[in-house]
């Protein structure tokens, strides 16, 4: 089993990142949970996404858990949020920045003692770089691949073109852009 | 003539869009519906079928809940096959009008999803809707997850419609938690799926001109009480006609459903019971707390609330001779009472020959998280109870609140 847990603001696109994810894994013959915690929550607000992934169906339905990987797709979360909450000796962290990996650990005290588990992109500038939008859910996807060794990259990318076929192709191109440039640029 | 959908093997559907999906397949005449959260979803995919030419039937947009199951009643009784979605508010507005459609003999579907109750106003998970509606003479069907949404929506459309039991039937799924939550769902293609539900078969529809027939007559004491009675009958003998339909739907797909699901209660020595997700987090905690401390616990699940499965329930405490204690776990409000859930159950083990012991849990209101180690504690105390062989708590209590203590009544059986 493998848990992951969004940071995100209600409209970064946290939750379509989730779904995506599942859709790519549901072609693989593995299974897939992506929810998120927002209810009434307006755009802006923090607010959590989450994936489990298994090879069985998953029937834990707890909201909360111990996450892998946890996602930070919004800059300042990493400040503002509890984003070592419930971590594991071996938790994952994947935080876009525009700081470097050394320069934004030594701000934010929680992670101290993680350095060896962080990893840094921009997803924010990879976005509106690639996309034209600052959509940090796609670049996040491409760092997860990466870091977790989920997928082969172009396996990963076939997967993304079919969940988003029903886009315009330059929002396809935009996001595949935008996939390989954060899977290359992820440290 | 409607457009086929597209569809994979396998999809990655959240509870709501497996329930509109299946009202799209089943190819409704009707759906009157207005939107609430947390099943908004089911009426604007629903809405985007017909705008897109997925649906021939008409979407009708009306002015509150109450309207939409009114507008379902009148396209029922005109001899259309008719379904709508609602959640709380919304389904505690149309409460009046469920009775009229039970009354009335209209098999409408209906796909509920779980939300509390205001006030304090809270759009997350809870069965306080389910509960306000139990006694309104519609079946009510519950779902632990989408791909459960998905397939027992197809079912309800066969149960309802059946002539053998024409009554409206409910649909449950959890708010947020099952829809809101994508998961891995295998969907029927639109023929397969169309050709199970089949078509629709009007009863003395209004619209048949060369039969005249009057719906929603006034009756005094002269004939209400003998039409309740018959309504009461039809809903216990539709017992047959749900297992028939669960039987038929197992034959096409190989997914397996029962009026009352039972795990690992062959050898169960305490036993949890719930509604929901919470079934499946139930399953995943016993599971985990049989490998890790070797404790026998079972669960047992009510996959059909209305009619109450309380003949399938027995069996089920019957099921393992060593069951001692059994645990109940209601997600309402109790409303200065037992929970419903407990309440039912324990009426339905006293003629068992387990007659085990039984406790109530209220939790999860307005969607606080039930956790995979809170139901492991809570079965650990059911086997204190088994041990001591009597319940050594209060009868009823409340899991996951934060405040004082709460516990009402103890046992005189020790």
């Amino acid at each position: 089993m493998t848990d992951i847990r969004w940071h995100s603001r209600a409209g970064q696109g946290a939750v379509t990142g989730a779904k995506g994810l599942g859709d790519v894994l549901a072609t693989t013959g593995k299974y897939a949970q992506g929810y998120a915690l927002y209810g009434s929550a307006k755009r802006g607000a923090a607010m959590n996404a989450y994936n489990r992934i298994a090879d069985e169906p998953i029937i834990n339905h707890e909201t909360n858990m111990f996450p892998d990987f946890v996602l930070v797709i919004d800059p300042a979360l990493a400040f503002s949020d509890d984003i070592t909450k419930n971590d594991k000796s071996t938790t994952k962290y994947i935080i876009t920045t525009h700081l470097t990996k050394d320069e934004l650990i030594s701000q934010i005290p929680a992670l101290q003692d993680k350095a060896d588990r962080v990893f840094v992109l921009d997803c924010i500038e990879i976005s509106l770089n690639t996309i034209g939008r600052a959509i940090p859910n796609a670049p996040m996807l491409g760092a997860l691949v990466k870091v977790s060794n989920m997928f082969e990259l172009d396996f990963f990318l076939d997967g993304m073109k079919k969940v988003l076929s029903k886009f315009p192709q330059k929002i396809i191109d935009g996001n595949m852009a935008a996939i390989t440039r954060a899977y290359n640029e992820v440290n | 003539m409607a457009k086929e959908f597209e569809l994979n093997e396998m999809e990655f559907w959240d509870g709501n869009y497996a329930a509109s999906q299946a009202l799209r397949q089943a190819q409704v005449d009707v759906v009157a519906a207005y939107p609430i959260t947390p099943s908004t979803p089911i009426v604007e995919n629903y809405g985007a079928y017909q705008a897109n030419g997925y649906v021939d039937g008409e979407f009708v947009m009306v002015e509150s809940e109450h309207g939409a199951m009114s507008g379902c009643v009148g396209a029922a009784a005109s001899g259309g096959r008719v379904a709508t979605a609602t959640s709380s508010q919304g389904f505690a507005l149309m409460t009046e009008v469920l009775y009229q459609a039970s009354g009335m003999r209209l098999p409408i579907v209906l796909t509920v999803v779980n939300r509390a109750l205001a006030s304090p106003l809270n759009v997350r998970g809870d069965h306080s809707d389910m509960y306000l509606g139990r006694d309104s003479g519609w079946i009510n069907l519950d779902a632990f997850n989408s791909q459960e949404a998905y397939d027992l929506t197809l079912c309800a459309f066969r149960v309802g419609e059946h002539l053998d039991v024409r009554l409206p039937v409910m649909v449950h799924q959890d708010g947020f938690t099952t829809s809101h939550k994508a998961q891995n769902v295998n969907p029927l293609q639109d023929e397969v799926a169309y050709k199970f539900v089949g078509d629709y078969v009007p009863v003395d529809d209004m619209l048949d001109f060369s039969r005249p027939v009057t719906h929603g007559a006034q009756t005094e004491e002269d004939w209400h009480y003998e039409h309740k009675a018959k309504q009461h009958k039809a809903l216990m003998d539709s017992r047959k006609v749900i297992d028939e339909v669960l039987e038929d739907f197992k034959e096409l797909t190989g997914r397996e459903y029962k009026r009352v699901e039972t795990y690992m209660m062959e050898d169960a020595e305490v036993a949890i019971i719930a509604l929901g997700s919470s079934v499946e987090t139930s399953i995943f905690a016993a599971k985990q707390i049989r490998e890790e401390e070797g404790l026998k616990v079972g669960v047992i699940a009510p996959r059909c609330f209305r009619p109450f499965p309380f003949d399938l329930i027995r069996d089920a405490i019957d099921m393992s001779a060593n069951l001692k204690a059994v645990v109940c776990m209601d997600r309402s409000a109790p409303g200065g009472a037992m929970g419903a859930l407990f309440n039912e159950v324990s009426a339905a083990a006293y003629t068992t020959k387990n007659r085990p012991l039984i406790t109530n849990y209220i939790y999860g209101l307005g969607g606080r998280d039930f956790g995979v180690e809170e139901a492991k504690r809570i079965m650990r105390e059911q086997k204190a109870h088994a041990d001591a062989g009597h319940i050594t708590t209060e009868i009823q209590q409340f899991s996951g609140v934060r405040g004082p203590r709460l516990g009402f009544f103890t046992t005189r059986r020790d």
